[in-house]
C-alpha cells in the first residue's frame, strides 16, 4: 500500500473495497451454508450481527449441525482470544472517548486489525481503522442477508479462489511490517510455529502458539544472523 | 475468515439453545475484543512492552494467514491455496498495489481450480 501515502482517501476505501467485496461473497456462502446446515434464517443473521467473526460462525454452525452446541462455544472462544491481545495493540488506535471504543471493538477482526496496524500511528491510522471496520462489517451482513434468501444458489466461493484472496490481503497489509527485521523474525517463527502444531492442537491454539515467536527476541544477537 | 466447508444437513436445533450459543459467543467474543483495549488503557505497561504489543499482533496475524494458506481442517490444503497465496506474496513483496495482489492470488487459485489442481 505504498500508494496510501499519495492519495490517502482514495486508496483507503479502494483497499477496503476489496477486500469488502471478497467478504460479501464469502458472508453470503456463510447465510446458505448456515440455513441449508438446518439454522434458521434469524440465527445465521443475528450471528454475523453480534458476533462478527467468520472462522469462529462457519465452526460454530457445523458443530450446532453435528449436535454439539457447547463444544461450538468453546471452539468458537478459543478461537477469538487472539482478539485479546490485537486489543492491547489498537487501544490508542480506535478511540480515545470510552463511548467510541465500546463501539468500534466489536469491528475488531483481523482484516481490520492489520489494515490499521499497516498505516503510521495517528489520525489516519484511526480512520483506517474504522473505515475498514465498518465497511466489512455491512459487507459480512449483507452478504450473510443474500446468502440466506438466495440459499443453494449460491456458489461455492473456494470456486473464485477467494479462500486464496484472504490470506494474501493479509499478507499485503503485514507486509510494512515485515520488512522490519526484528518483526520479520518473530512473525515467521510464529507462523512456523502455528503451521506445525495444526494437524495437532485444536483450532485457535496453533495460532495463539505463534505468541512463542516473540521468545527469538531473547536469542543472543548472533543467533539472529538467520538466512531470513 | 478459514473454515468455508460445507456441512451435512441435519435437524434444526431448539430455538432456546441456539439463542444461548449465539449470546454466549457473542458476549465471550466482545469480552475478548474490549479487555484489550480496557486492559491496555488500566496497565501502565512500561515501554518496551507497549513496543512490542505491535510485534505480538504481527505474529498472530502471520501465523493466521499461514494457517489459512496452507492447512484446511487440520489437514494440508492442497496446490491451488498456496500456489495463489505465493503469487500474491511475490506482488507484495514487490510494492503492488492492494488490489492487484488479492485478485491476482484469488484468480490463480480459481484458474488453477479450473484446470484441475485440487
Amino acid at each position: 500500500m505504498r500508494t496510501a501515502e499519495r492519495t490517502p482517501r482514495l486508496s483507503l476505501v479502494r483497499d477496503v473495497a476489496t477486500i469488502g467485496i471478497a467478504m460479501l461473497a464469502v458472508g453470503a456462502s456463510f447465510g446458505a451454508i448456515a440455513v441449508a446446515s438446518g439454522l434458521p434464517a434469524w440465527a445465521a443473521i443475528a450471528m454475523s450481527v453480534i458476533v462478527f467473526a467468520g472462522g469462529a460462525q462457519f465452526m460454530a454452525v457445523g458443530m450446532i449441525a453435528a449436535g454439539s452446541p457447547v463444544a461450538a462455544v468453546f471452539a468458537g472462544l478459543l478461537l477469538n482470544v487472539r482478539h485479546l491481545p490485537f486489543g492491547l495493540a489498537l487501544a490508542e488506535t480506535i478511540a480515545p472517548r470510552w463511548r467510541d471504543r465500546l463501539l468500534g471493538s466489536h469491528l475488531m477482526t483481523d482484516e481490520s486489525t492489520a489494515f490499521a496496524l499497516a498505516q503510521p500511528p495517528g489520525s489516519g491510522r484511526r480512520r483506517a481503522y474504522w473505515v475498514a471496520g465498518s465497511g466489512w462489517f455491512l459487507a459480512w451482513n449483507l452478504g450473510t442477508v443474500v446468502g440466506v434468501l438466495l440459499g443453494a444458489r449460491v456458489g461455492d466461493p473456494q470456486r473464485f479462489g477467494l479462500d486464496a484472496a484472504f490470506p494474501a490481503g493479509l499478507i499485503a497489509m503485514l507486509m510494512p511490517a515485515l520488512r522490519e527485521p526484528r518483526t520479520r523474525r518473530v512473525a515467521l517463527t510464529g507462523a512456523a510455529l502455528a503451521v506445525l502444531t495444526t494437524p495437532i492442537l485444536p483450532p485457535g491454539l496453533p495460532v495463539l502458539l505463534a505468541l512463542a515467536g516473540l521468545a527469538v527476541l531473547l536469542l543472543p544477537r548472533r543467533a539472529w544472523e538467520w538466512p531470513w | 475468515m478459514t473454515g468455508l466447508s460445507a456441512t451435512a444437513d441435519t435437524a434444526s436445533p431448539q430455538p432456546v439453545v441456539l439463542v444461548a450459543v449465539i449470546l454466549a459467543l457473542a458476549v465471550g467474543t466482545y469480552a475478548f475484543r474490549l479487555v484489550g483495549v480496557l486492559l491496555q488503557d488500566r496497565l501502565d505497561l512500561p515501554g518496551w512492552l507497549r513496543q512490542l504489543l505491535p510485534v505480538a499482533a504481527a505474529a498472530l496475524l502471520a501465523a493466521l494467514a499461514a494457517t489459512a494458506t496452507l492447512t484446511e481442517g487440520g489437514a494440508f490444503a492442497g496446490v491451488a491455496r498456496p500456489v495463489g497465496v505465493l503469487v500474491g506474496l511475490g506482488l507484495a513483496w514487490f510494492r503492488a498495489q492492494f488490489v492487484l495482489v488479492v485478485v491476482a492470488a484469488a484468480a490463480t487459485t480459481a484458474l488453477l481450480r479450473l484446470a484441475g489442481v485440487p
